[in-house]
């Protein structure tokens, strides 16, 4: 017999990175700058506490808003380093990963046709996740000259009598574009003034470099309580397998979220939720040693793309770059194809996070020196030969 | 500065252009900046870290406490460096606690180690007592690890 999946989650295309992860998997020593996590282990204070709690027996369900000295620890982290107080009681909703999040926030917020905004090139679970929720994804362009950041005036253009949700996510992947405060501040009067619910991941907000301060645009006037601020472990605590990520919003849309929470998922591993505690108490200073090195890391793979005369700036956030590869001629997937197969180097094709990602490729440089560096070396070869 | 040091202080031998593109510097400014560092003495030398497990030689190390008596004047400073100076030193520290001085000491053999405690180190006036522990196994020296952990695999490929 052949099963008939329902139409609109057959309609949505395979993604791209998968396609291409495909291909990278059946070939030997590639060297892959195609990682979207870092490299590093968890910290190992964080392992350990985690070890301690499985041999003291804690292996049980948990509140479904997650444990409450997590839901505590949640509440004093996102204080001191977004200035943004939520009740760790009703406005806070720990979940498997943001990913999780994003898609209760979603389903809990749009009946079918509602339109939700969000900037390419983008992280690849948006669109998907908004049709999932039977909305209608509305991409909205950047530009490279502007990094990638979202301009208040091409957001306004796009918004229409049914926009209801903005997505944000910055820092980006996958182009590490950041926001000064003084465009937060247009996009929020845009959100009070079309009413729009704001959903912003701000999962690299840790990885920002130069001493750079991130801003939450839940601290802009009129935005908190229109806000989901969604955050999570993965990225800056290295910790994308133990999948915690939380969710701080109005205690209404918390309760919305929980439901559908409860009744699919339960509550977040325990495991995750107790290495979170450790994590989110006493990690910050494993978080500072990762982000100098990969600030180190991200000065040396700039240059070497810069000097191989592929464009690239130096991103302020997320471990990303995007160098421009049109000086080859090359499209973003001939290049990354081609790279793959001749010099055995994996980037990711800018057009697997949106259209505007064309004549751009994705390299992470959550990836050890001296990867980066064979990988580098290899890319400029590509690059001599193709002129 | 301080993240040159840093860097040295992972890998000595990092190409200096290396160092240079992960430091957004020219190259010849951290080559200067080194030099000023080894001759002002912030940088006394360069030593490669040993897996002893895996290099088949007699030599033992050993960790020994040296309880003092400090002197009037200097308190421990004048027999300390009397002390380093014994070329099986290798390394000596003033520290807090139950006793005065920690040494690292590395001979030839068990003999060499032995006699250096009976016939160098308890000699001295300001020596009251000493208590000696050797090595058996290393598991982390200067930050390296001697087993290596091995690397999870990772996905090839992710979003």
């Amino acid at each position: 017999m052949s099963i008939q999946i329902a139409d609109h989650v057959r309609d949505i295309p395979r993604s791209g990175i998968r396609d291409f992860f495909e291909v990278v998997q059946t070939m030997s020593d590639v060297i892959s700058l195609g990682i979207g996590e870092p490299d590093f282990a968890t910290p190992w204070h964080i392992r350990e506490a985690a070890i301690y709690a499985l041999e003291k027996g804690r292996t049980g369900y948990t509140s479904n808003l997650g444990l409450p000295r997590l839901r505590r620890s949640i509440s004093e982290y996102v204080h001191r380093h977004f200035q943004l107080r939520y009740d760790p009681h009703e406005e806070i909703l720990v979940s498997v990963g943001v990913s999780e999040a994003i898609d209760l926030a979603l389903r809990a917020l749009l009946n079918p046709g509602d339109e939700v905004l969000y900037h390419e090139p983008c992280y690849v679970s948006y669109a998907p996740s908004i049709v999932l929720a039977r909305g209608v994804a509305r991409a909205v362009q950047t530009r490279a000259e502007d990094g990638f950041s979202l301009r208040a005036e091409d957001l306004e253009a796009a918004i229409t009598p049914k926009s209801r949700v903005l997505m944000l996510n910055f820092p980006t992947n996958p182009t590490g574009a950041t926001m000064e405060p003084a465009e937060w501040e247009k996009i929020a009067a845009l959100c009070v003034r079309h009413d729009l619910v704001v959903l912003t991941d701000e999962i690299y907000s840790e990885l920002t470099f130069e001493g750079g301060v991130h801003t939450s645009i839940a601290t802009m006037p009129g935005m908190k309580e229109r806000t989901v601020f969604l955050h999570g472990l993965s990225k800056a605590f290295a910790m994308t397998g133990w999948r915690i990520g939380f969710a701080c919003a109005p205690a209404a849309l918390i309760e919305a979220m929980m439901k559908i929470h409860q009744y699919s998922i339960l509550c977040a591993p325990i495991m995750g939720q107790d290495a979170a505690i450790e994590a989110l108490e006493r990690g910050e200073n494993s978080v500072a040693v990762m982000r100098r090195e990969y600030e180190l890391r991200r000065n040396f793979i700039t240059r070497a793309l810069n000097e191989m005369g592929l464009e690239c700036a130096k991103p302020k956030g997320s471990f990303y770059v995007f160098p421009k590869i049109t000086s080859t001629g090359l499209t973003s997937r001939e290049f990354s194809l081609r790279l793959l197969h001749e010099k055995k180097v994996a980037v990711v094709p800018g057009t697997a996070f949106g259209l505007a990602g064309e004549g751009h490729v994705r390299c992470s440089f959550a990836t050890a020196l001296d990867q980066i560096k064979l990988a580098m070396e290899r890319t400029a070869e590509f690059c001599a030969e193709l002129r | 500065m301080e993240a040159i040091i840093d860097l040295l202080q992972q890998n000595a031998l990092m190409p200096r252009a290396d160092m240079a593109k992960l430091l957004d510097m020219k190259t010849e400014d951290v080559e200067a900046t080194i030099a000023g560092l080894e001759r002002d003495g912030v940088i006394l030398g360069y030593q490669a870290i040993i897996n002893r497990e895996k290099w088949e030689t007699e030599k033992v190390t050993a960790v020994i406490e040296v309880k003092m008596t400090p002197e009037r004047d200097g308190g421990f400073d004048r027999v300390a460096s009397r002390i380093a100076k014994f070329e099986e030193v290798q390394g000596c520290y003033l520290v807090s606690g139950g006793y005065d001085l920690l040494i690292i000491v590395e001979a030839a053999n068990l003999r060499g180690a032995a006699a250096f405690v009976a016939e160098k180190l308890s000699t001295i006036d300001a020596v009251q007592a000493t208590a000696t522990h050797f090595r058996l196994k290393t598991y982390k020296e200067n930050g390296a690890f001697h087993q290596m952990e091995t690397t999870p695999e990772r996905l090839a490929v992710s979003p």
